[in-house]
């Protein structure tokens, strides 16, 4: 296997409802172990592509692989080989800390006992050891954020998906929260990330611009501010989505 | 399998720490059986009964007695003259008047027949009716005991008895009702709800994107309400036998039978709520003012269906807790086989696997 050996290939991939095209023939690849952001302003058919790629819905037409599985036929692999986390931080507020990562682990086909070896690793290097007891629902948000990643990652998927992962949270959590993101990937993890930051765009190693269901472009982030002769990623950013027809 | 009873246990652990729910889940069956079987109840006690005749007259006299010992009548005043019977009524003093014919004792033995007229004060036809009833009942079994000594025929109204109740209680009708609201309320609700919350706060999502299947979630959310449920029945059937002494004359196990098909049909509503709903506000309304408003009206728990209008009764027709409420009489207070039940039993297992097929598919799709 090589350096850029790509974790995701997606070929030309379309997903229309009725007469609207929501994703309109992308493609693009994501090479393991990067970190790749998903960008695009809201409307521009970035959740249709990332459910498709979570193997949540079909592709009208077009296809791709992830992890190797196929887009179409092969739903139920590429969950099993994938994390998710959402905007939400969405874990089960009435549960306990414990109790949610055993759940998960539950889920995701853990033996009881690789599930407690692992919430001990996590809840160590989380420095959540005292909190096993806690109701997830009193935990402050920045550390609910951060337990609901560790979670995604309890199967240790090849790559996992964030939506938004930081919206709604202060700038210092936010920090702290990409410390964790970058740690992950250099342990080897690929992470798909979307977000509405742009100074998080720069934390990325390559990033995607997605403008009325097409990808208007793809590049490191360096590249892309040299290109469109802009000093942040928010000027690129807002000169593509200035082409934007729909809203 | 491993999956499976993560999630399940998930479940069980959502319900019982949330206490509130619990309480109500659990408690909410025992104060309703009492409510029904106590509080409200269409039961006439103490009715007050007017006697009209001559009491030195021997027969009268043993009919006033009886009168008199029935747990349900007391005898209130005993006078000469018709006439007095409207005034008493219009005072309030009296609910009923039984009037003997002059010469009462004499005209029996001698001509082998004799009359007696029962007054009911009608403002309060329920009433009115229900203690006519109670009067008439004791009057035949003074001419039964009449007739079995050899004794004259009297000129009465025909010999009445209730077979499968013989007291008339309301319970042996609010218990079978009860059954069916509760396991209605909880399966259909609760499960409605708890699947909302997870659209809601968006753990669904989390769900939806995990190895775990669709059906698995809809199965695992559904076990421990079933659960629930029958917790609930085996507590109201507890309840309905020793408190207020309702029988259980059919088989158990074909209530039990019954009572899981209702629950399951209950599941199919509830699932077809939440995929409905994406809000539990929503969720709550719809399974009280669309579920539990016209289960409560038109499954002949309070109305009976036969005296509603002919359009009514085609809508009392789609619910499925008056299916389930007939057949429980049946088998509890009937005690009939299989053999009596299974229009219903059939008609309830098509409701069920229709609502059951369109809410599994709807949720499948809608994810």
């Amino acid at each position: 296997m090589n350096e850029t050996e790509n974790i995701i290939i997606v070929d030309k991939l379309t997903k229309k409802f009725g007469d609207f095209t929501a994703v309109d023939h992308i493609s693009f690849e994501v090479h393991r172990g990067e970190i790749f952001g998903f960008l695009g302003a809201n409307g521009a058919g970035k959740t249709t592509a990332m459910k498709i790629l979570c193997g949540l819905s079909l592709p009208t037409s077009g296809g791709g692989t992830v992890n190797g599985y196929d887009l179409c036929r092969e739903q139920e692999k590429i969950k099993r080989h994938i994390g998710y986390m959402s905007q939400k931080f969405s874990l089960y507020a009435d549960l306990k800390v414990w109790e949610n990562i055993r759940l998960f682990g539950g889920i995701y086909g853990l033996s009881g006992k690789r599930i407690r070896q692992k919430s001990d690793e996590m809840l160590h290097y989380l420095n959540m050891t005292d909190l096993r007891d806690e109701l997830v629902g009193d935990l402050p948000l920045g550390w609910k954020q951060k337990l609901a990643f560790s979670i995604a990652l309890i199967h240790q998927p090849a790559i996992v998906f964030l939506d938004e992962p930081t919206g709604g949270v202060d700038p210092e959590t936010r920090r702290l929260f990409w410390d964790l993101i970058c740690e992950t990937a250099e342990g080897g993890t690929t992470i798909f990330v979307t977000t509405h930051y742009m100074d998080e765009a720069e934390y990325c190693d390559r990033v995607s611009i997605m403008v009325d269901g097409v990808i208007a472009d793809l590049d490191s982030p360096a590249a892309l501010k040299q290109h469109y002769q802009a000093t942040d990623m928010d000027t690129v950013f807002r000169k593509l989505a200035y082409q934007a027809k729909r809203e | 399998m491993k999956e499976f009873f993560s999630f399940i246990r998930k479940e069980f652990r959502h319900i019982f720490r949330d206490r509130r729910t619990i309480l109500i889940v659990l408690v909410m069956p025992i104060v309703q059986i009492i409510l029904f079987g106590f509080a409200v109840s269409t039961e006439v006690h103490d009715a007050r009964v007017d006697i009209v005749g001559d009491t030195g007259d021997p027969s009268v006299r043993q009919m006033v007695e009886r009168i008199d010992r029935n747990p349900y009548l007391n005898v209130a005043a005993v006078y000469e003259s018709v006439t007095e019977v409207a005034e008493r009524f219009r005072a309030g003093k009296s609910d009923v008047a039984v009037c003997f014919e002059r010469d009462f004792d004499e005209r029996l033995h001698h001509y082998g027949k004799a009359s007696v007229r029962v007054l009911g004060d009608g403002s309060d036809p329920n009433t009115a009716q229900m203690i006519v009833n109670y009067v008439n009942g004791v009057l035949s079994a003074v001419q039964g005991d009449l007739s079995a000594t050899g004794g004259p025929q009297m000129a009465s109204s025909p010999h009445v008895q209730y077979m499968y109740n013989p007291a008339v209680l309301s319970s042996y009708n609010f218990v079978p009702g009860v059954m069916g609201l509760i396991l209605m309320l909880v399966c259909s609700m609760m499960t409605a709800i708890s699947i909302v919350r997870e659209k809601e706060s968006g753990t669904m999502e989390l769900l939806l994107v995990s190895p775990i299947r669709p059906m698995g979630v809809i199965i695992s959310k559904a076990i421990p309400y079933l659960a629930l449920s029958l917790v609930n029945l085996v507590t109201i059937l507890l309840l309905s036998r020793f408190v207020l002494g309702v029988p259980l004359r059919g088989s158990l196990f074909l209530l039990s039978v019954v009572s899981v098909l209702f629950i399951l049909a209950s599941l199919g509503i509830g699932l077809l709520i939440s995929v409905i709903s994406s809000t539990q506000k929503t969720a709550l309304l719809i399974s009280g003012m669309g579920l539990t408003m016209p289960t409560m009206i038109f499954s002949g728990i309070i109305f009976p269906c036969e005296s509603m209008p002919v359009i009514l009764q085609y809508v009392s027709d789609i619910i499925p807790a008056k299916w389930y409420i007939i057949m429980v009489k049946k088998v509890m207070i009937e005690g009939v086989g299989f053999g009596y039940i299974y229009p219903e039993f059939l008609i309830l297992l098509l409701m069920t696997v229709f609502l059951l097929v369109v809410s599994v598919r709807l949720f499948k799709r809608r994810l």
